[in-house]
C-alpha cells in the first residue's frame, strides 16, 4: 500500500507543475505588459516599476517563473489589485465557504443517490425504479443554475421556508447544496444501482440466501459493503467537480465562494486572484482526487498490484 | 474483398439501427434531437417576430396569443428568443465538439499508436487539463481569451479534448496489436494508411458515442459560462444568457426563466438518452 501511494504521490507532481505554469502564464499570455496588469488601471509609472521589480518581471521567463513558484509554496499569491489585500486572505474565507458548501452537497448527494440505488437495484424494473431512474435522468440534465433558480421560487419566494441567497445560518446553505448536489446524487445512484445489481447475481449472495439470512442483512451488510467499492470513486469525483460546479450555484445564491471570486477577478482583471483561485482550485482537485485512488485501493486491493 | 467489406459494413449498420430503434428511450432522445436541430435551422422561418426587437410597453408580459411564452425585460417576444437560442447552441455545440473531436482524436491516435515519450507526454497533458475540474477549466480558458462566443467556443472545445484524446487511445491502444492491423503492416501499409484507413474506422463507435454525449455537457457548460457573463453577451439570445437576465425577475416575472431553462434542459436530455441508447446499440456488451 505504502508503494501504491508513493507512485500515486509522484504521479501527482508533473500535474501540478502543470498546473502552475497554466496559472503562471495567464498573466503572460493576456494582452498587455504583466507589470501594468498587475499594477491596476491607475496605478502611477513608479509603483509599476517598483512591482516590476519586485515579481522580477523584468528578469528572463523562467527566472519569473522560480519566482512565482517560490512565493506560490510559501502560499504567497500576491496583492488584489482591487482590494489591496493580500490574495490568500481573500482565498481563504472564500474556500472555506465553497468547501463547506461541497461537502453539505455531496452529504445531500450522497444519501439520496445511495437510498435510490439501492431501492432501485433490489426492486429492479419496479414503479420506484423507474421513477428513480427518471429522476435521475432529469438531475443529470438540468443546468445547475436553472434548479437553483426554481428552487429558489418555490421553497423562498412562495414557501418562504429558506432564506433566498445570503450567507448566515445552516438553512442559507441548504438550498444552494441541493441544486450543486442534484446532478452528482443522479451520479451516484445509477453507479449505486449498477454496482448492487452486479453484486447481487453474485454467487455467495445465492449461498447467503439459500442459508436462510434476512433480506435486510444480505443487501445492506453483504453485498452493499461490495458494491460501494466503485461507488467510492463516484463520491471523490463528484466532490472534486463540486468545487467546479460550485461557482455557478454561488452566482445564483449570491454566496461568497472561491469560484465566484474566481469570476469577479476575471471581470475585474484582477490577475493574481484569478491566479490563485485556479491554483487553489486545481490543487485541491488534484489532491480530493489522490484521495479517492488511495481510498479505492484501500477497499479493493485488486488495484494495488495492478 | 471490397463488396464482402460493404456488405458487412451495411449488415452492421442495419443491426444497430435495429437495436436503437426498438430502444424507446433512444427514439424519444432522438426525436428531441432532430426537433432541436429543426428548430435551430429554420429559426428565422418559424420564429414569430425577429429576436432583438422589442417593445417597452410590453414588457413582462405573461404568456398569451400574440406571446405564447410571454415577454421579456425589454418587451423582445420569448418564444423567438427561445427559438433563435437554439440555433446558437447548436452552433456553440457544433463548433466546440468538433474542435475537441478532431485535436482530441489526433493526439489519442498518435498517443496510443506510437507509445513511448510522446504518449506519455500527451497523456500527462491531458491530465494537466483535467486537474481543472469541471465548468472551472472553460472558466480558466476564458480567464485567458477573454469572454465573447468565439471564446467560449474555444473554451468549450478545449475543455472537451481530454475526453476524445483519452477514448480514442485506449480504443487505438486495444486495436494496434489486432492481426488485420499486423496483416496491413505485412503487406506493407505505411503508418498513416494504418492509422487512418484501418484503425480511425475501427474506433468510431466510442467516438460517437462520446460526441453525443459531450454534445450535451457542451451545451450545460456554454450556458453557465453566458449564465456567469463570460460567454455570448446580451443581446444575442442564448439560453444561459437569457437565464442571466432572467434571474433579477424572478418574482416578479418567472415566466422568463422558465422557456430558456426548460429548453437546455430538454436539449440535454435529448443527446444525454441518444447518447446512450446509441452506446446499447453499437456495443451491447456495454450495457448496465
Amino acid at each position: 500500500m505504502g508503494r501504491y501511494i508513493l507512485k500515486r504521490v509522484l504521479m501527482l507532481l508533473p500535474v501540478l507543475l502543470g498546473v502552475s505554469l497554466v496559472s503562471f502564464s495567464l498573466l503572460h499570455m493576456v494582452p498587455g505588459d504583466p507589470a501594468e496588469l498587475l499594477a491596476g488601471e491607475e496605478a502611477n509609472p513608479e509603483f509599476i516599476q517598483a512591482l516590476r521589480k519586485e515579481y522580477g518581471l523584468d528578469q528572463p521567463l523562467y527566472i519569473q517563473y522560480f519566482h512565482f513558484i517560490s512565493h506560490v509554496v510559501r502560499l504567497d499569491f500576491g496583492i488584489s489589485i482591487r482590494n489591496r489585500q493580500p490574495v490568500i486572505k481573500l482565498l481563504k474565507e472564500r474556500f472555506l465557504f465553497t468547501l463547506q458548501l461541497s461537502f453539505l452537497s455531496i452529504l445531500i448527494a450522497g444519501l439520496i443517490g445511495l437510498v435510490a440505488g439501492v431501492i432501485s437495484a433490489t426492486k429492479q424494473y419496479s414503479f420506484f425504479d423507474n421513477m428513480s431512474m427518471i429522476g435521475a435522468l432529469f438531475g443529470v440534465s438540468m443546468p445547475i443554475f436553472w434548479f437553483g433558480l426554481l428552487l429558489m421560487l418555490v421553497f423562498s419566494v412562495h414557501l418562504r421556508w429558506f432564506p433566498a441567497g445570503g450567507k448566515g445560518t445552516a438553512l442559507h446553505l441548504i438550498l444552494p447544496a441541493i441544486a450543486l448536489g442534484a446532478a452528482s446524487s443522479a451520479v451516484i445512484a445509477r453507479m449505486t444501482r449498477a454496482s448492487m445489481l452486479e453484486v447481487i447475481r453474485q454467487d455467495y449472495i445465492r449461498t447467503a440466501r439459500a442459508n436462510g439470512l434476512r433480506e435486510f442483512i444480505i443487501i445492506y451488510k453483504h453485498a452493499l459493503k461490495n458494491a460501494m467499492i466503485p461507488v467510492i470513486t463516484v463520491f471523490g469525483l463528484e466532490f472534486g467537480y463540486m468545487l467546479g460546479g460550485a461557482v455557478l450555484t454561488e452566482t445564483v445564491f449570491s454566496l461568497p465562494g472561491v469560484g465566484r471570486l474566481m469570476v469577479e477577478g476575471i471581470f475585474q482583471r484582477d490577475y493574481p486572484v484569478v491566479q490563485g483561485s485556479m491554483l487553489l482550485v486545481a490543487t485541491t482537485f488534484v489532491l480530493v482526487n489522490l484521495l479517492t485512488d488511495i481510498a479505492y485501493a484501500f477497499f479493493d486491493p485488486k488495484i494495488r498490484y495492478e | 474483398m471490397n463488396e464482402a467489406k460493404t456488405m458487412k459494413t451495411t449488415g452492421q449498420t442495419r443491426e444497430v439501427w435495429r437495436r436503437l430503434k426498438r430502444n424507446r428511450a433512444a427514439v424519444i432522445g432522438g426525436l428531441i434531437v432532430f426537433l432541436f436541430f429543426f428548430v435551430a435551422i429554420l429559426a428565422p422561418v418559424i420564429s414569430p417576430y425577429p429576436p432583438n426587437e422589442g417593445d417597452l410597453t410590453k414588457r413582462l408580459k405573461p404568456p398569451c396569443r400574440e406571446h405564447p411564452l410571454g415577454t421579456d425585460p425589454l418587451g423582445r417576444d420569448q418564444l423567438s428568443r427561445v427559438i433563435y437560442g437554439a440555433r446558437i447552441s447548436l452552433q456553440i455545440q457544433v463548433v466546440a465538439v468538433l474542435i475537441a473531436l478532431v485535436i482530441g482524436t489526433l493526439l489519442g491516435m498518435v498517443g496510443g499508436y506510437y507509445g513511448g515519450k510522446f504518449d506519455n507526454l500527451i497523456m500527462r497533458l491531458m491530465d494537466i487539463l483535467l486537474a481543472f475540474p469541471g465548468i472551472f477549466l472553460a472558466i480558466s480558458i476564458i480567464a485567458v481569451l477573454g469572454p465573447g462566443l468565439t471564446n467560449l467556443m474555444l473554451a468549450a472545445g478545449i475543455y472537451s479534448i481530454p475526453q476524445f484524446a483519452r477514448i480514442v487511445r485506449g480504443s487505438i491502444l486495444s486495436l494496434k496489436e489486432k492481426e488485420f492491423v499486423e496483416a496491413a503492416r505485412a503487406v506493407g501499409e505505411n503508418d498513416f494508411n494504418i492509422l487512418f484507413r484501418y484503425l480511425l474506422p475501427n474506433s468510431m463507435a466510442p467516438m460517437i458515442i462520446q460526441t453525443t454525449l459531450r454534445m450535451a455537457t457542451v451545451l450545460l457548460t456554454a450556458s453557465g459560462l453566458s449564465f456567469l457573463g463570460l460567454g455570448v453577451q446580451p443581446p444575442t439570445p442564448e439560453w444561459g444568457a437569457m437565464l442571466s437576465t432572467a434571474r433579477a425577475y424572478m418574482i416578479t416575472a418567472p415566466h422568463v426563466a422558465t422557456a430558456p431553462g426548460l429548453a437546455i434542459m430538454l436539449v440535454v436530455m435529448g443527446f444525454n438518452l441518444f447518447g446512450d441508447g446509441l452506446r446499447d446499440s453499437l456495443d451491447p456488451r456495454l450495457r448496465d
